[in-house]
């Protein structure tokens, strides 16, 4: 654990203890914060909240949002859903994962996290994805390498 | 000069930043929601004397253009108003999307907003409750109970403390009208909430938003601070002395959350379980207490409803489905996007009218109505009228209504497999036939595709047991896209069994 993560987390424990269902904005403010939620960071949590170690866990692991490990310095994530998969999602899928030789949930070499997601709303102008928190819509092999490109400098 | 570039999420990732970029402080730039032509985005809206011209699909290299004669810029489609797309619908709940600012209030009130909170304001609660049960709404997340009728029972419900949940976990492909409902008119969100909570005695609401939604989730966030300081929420809505209030929580990529039960589990921050029913969440629902769990599009609708009256919106539609519907158009098509209309028209004038056909121009070999769980459809049915009972007449559902088109490259045995696939990664856990039998069928279906015919019995046995044994949706109609590829496509199981 870190000098002052213990600090950071009481800091994002005070903004939402009191709220109704507190747990899922807390882990939210701690992923945006270490990137994960550390294993560490636990106890605290469910000293503040009065629960156990079990339901904490439990919360974590049952979300695919929540990591127990740092992602890679960029993650891009490819839509699999359907609509998707109509304009060709599968083939584009397949070529990220070979350019950057990793399966799913996989992190290259140089630092770039290959995930998928079900559906991101674009389902009118797939195949879609999200590049570091960026949209992006129609995205084919040469999309996948120009961005690919560009993330890794 | 006013330029109205969409905020909206699908223009945003087809380069409307870029384009907004471009423009610079060359002219006053407004952020609206979407107008639904998502194959025009970026649609740009140059306002004139004659109206707003749209401009589409809009590059960087296009915008100078937008400074010069605007008859002749190569990407000019005319007035707005006057494109076929928007001619032939009928907008209620998308009314204003599109059209107006979707943070300003003012804009907004300008447009018909706050109407239907201001006359609930003056009425009793269960005249409230009345009217949108004499209006015929139905939930519009897939279910299709009557909204009226389940606003009544929380209302009649006697605690302490009442809630109003939305429901903004559009988690099936093929669906966003609630992310463009909220990005592009956020307010009519709010209305509907608010009058839900005075028609139902609820204080609180919770707005539950998919984290795939980044855009959603600020435009929402945004908006109930405006509407907060405009006294549309508070401690006296509308000045009336009623308290409502409500917040944005935002969900953590679990797809079951979109199931009612779950989600209310979810926003107590626990696991993303199903609950069973009963108790029913009006009796039990948030924290044990009675809760409306509507979806976005529902209670968007309601704004309308209180504006215009009962019998207005109950004029339209077919048989038991009243109203219009917002259609989204997606997948392997020509013209994608959304489109509100009254219930009854058929399939077919959805998908090569409207839809104009595929995107690659290939044959149409199937559509999935109704997202992750709804059955495919073949063009042999293409007479079927989109309403919620004629497609269970048809062994489907409308869902949320989304629209997947799928050319004749698509191999039906593939998307049977997928659908159990997504079942068994997204599956809660609670229940035996959706945990256990999402995986099997995987398997079974990858038994059928080596070429062994003596799984397909097996399969359809296992999709009768997760339909009739699964708690919820997920499990129980996961079945309907795995039997609807079986049946109305057989060749795609009976081929690999012939190259065995």
């Amino acid at each position: 654990m870190t000098h002052d993560m213990p600090a950071a987390v009481g800091e994002i424990l005070n903004r939402h203890l009191g709220r109704e269902g507190a747990l899922l904005p807390i882990l939210h403010d701690i992923q945006a914060e270490f990137g994960y939620v550390p294993e560490e960071v636990q106890p605290q949590i469910t000293k503040a909240l009065n629960i156990s170690k079990a339901e904490v866990h439990g919360v974590v692991s049952f979300y695919h949002d929540f990591r127990d490990h740092k992602a890679g310095a960029h993650v891009v994530k490819l839509c699999r859903a359907e609509a998707c998969q109509a304009v060709g999602a599968d083939r584009v899928a397949a070529h990220a994962k070979r350019a950057l030789g990793v399966d799913w949930h996989g992190t290259s070499a140089d630092g770039v996290t290959l995930e998928p997601v079900f559906c991101l709303g674009l389902c009118a102008c797939g195949p879609a994805a999200m590049v570091d928190g960026r949209l992006m819509g129609r995205v084919d092999e040469a999309r996948v390498d120009a961005v690919l490109a560009g993330v890794r400098g | 000069m006013k330029i109205y570039v969409p905020l909206d999420s699908a223009a945003v990732a087809l380069g409307a930043d870029e384009v907004v970029a471009a423009i610079g402080d060359r002219a006053q730039v407004v952020r609206n929601g979407s107008r639904g032509m998502v194959w025009l985005e970026p649609l740009v809206e140059v306002e004139t004397d004659a109206g707003r011209m749209a401009f589409g699909p809009m590059t960087v290299e296009d915008v100078p253009g937008l400074f010069g004669d605007l008859s002749k810029h190569p990407k000019a489609l005319g007035l707005t108003e006057d494109l076929s797309w928007m001619k032939g619908q009928t907008r209620l709940t998308f009314a204003r999307v599109g059209v107006i600012d979707p943070l300003s209030l003012a804009d907004y009130r300008a447009h018909g907003g706050l109407v239907g909170l201001q006359r609930a304001v003056g009425m009793e609660p269960a005249a409230v409750v009345a009217e949108v049960t004499a209006s015929g709404l139905r939930g519009r997340g897939g279910a299709g109970f009557p909204t009226g009728i389940k606003w009544k029972t929380v209302s009649e419900a006697k605690a302490d403390r009442k809630y109003i949940v939305c429901n903004a976990d559009e988690g099936d492909s093929a669906t966003f009208a609630d992310r463009m409902l909220m990005e592009g008119d956020p307010f009519t969100l709010i209305e509907g909430m608010a009058i839900a909570g005075l028609a139902c005695g609820a204080v609180k609401g919770f707005v539950y938003i998919r984290s795939e939604y980044p855009v959603a989730i600020r435009v929402m966030e945004q908006a109930i601070v405006l509407a907060r300081a405009e006294g549309v929420l508070g401690t006296s809505v509308l000045g009336s002395g009623r308290v409502f209030d409500m917040e944005v929580r935002v969900g953590a990529g679990a797809y079951v959350c979109g199931e009612e039960t779950s989600l209310l589990n979810s926003l107590e921050g626990k696991r993303g379980v199903v609950r069973a029913k009963p108790p029913l969440p009006a009796l039990e629902g948030f924290m044990g207490k009675p809760t409306v769990v509507n979806n976005v599009i529902s209670l968007a609708t309601v704004p309308v409803i209180m504006e215009r009256g009962a019998a207005f919106y109950q004029a339209f539609g077919l048989g038991r489905s009243r109203g219009t519907i917002p259609l989204q158009i997606a997948g392997n098509v020509r013209f994608g996007g959304l489109y509100e209309c009254a219930f009854g028209v058929s399939l077919g004038d959805i998908v090569d009218g409207i839809g104009g056909g595929t995107l690659t121009g290939r044959p149409v070999k199937a559509v999935q109505v109704g997202g992750p769980l709804g059955a495919y459809f073949p063009r042999r049915l293409f007479d079927t009228p989109f309403a919620y009972e004629e497609f269970a007449g048809k062994d489907g559902l409308i869902g949320h209504a989304g629209l997947t088109v799928f050319d004749d490259s698509a191999d039906m045995l593939s998307q049977a497999r997928f659908a159990m696939e997504f079942c068994a990664i997204e599956s809660c856990g609670k229940c035996t036939p959706c945990r256990i039998g999402a995986v099997r069928g995987v398997e079974t279906v990858d038994r059928i595709a080596r070429g062994d015919a003596s799984a397909i019995p097996l399969l359809t046995d296992l999709c009768a047991t997760m339909k009739a044994g699964s708690l919820c949706a997920l499990g129980g109609f996961t079945p309907y896209p795995v039997l609807s590829a079986l049946t109305h496509f057989p060749d795609d199981f009976a081929v690999k069994e012939a190259a065995e």
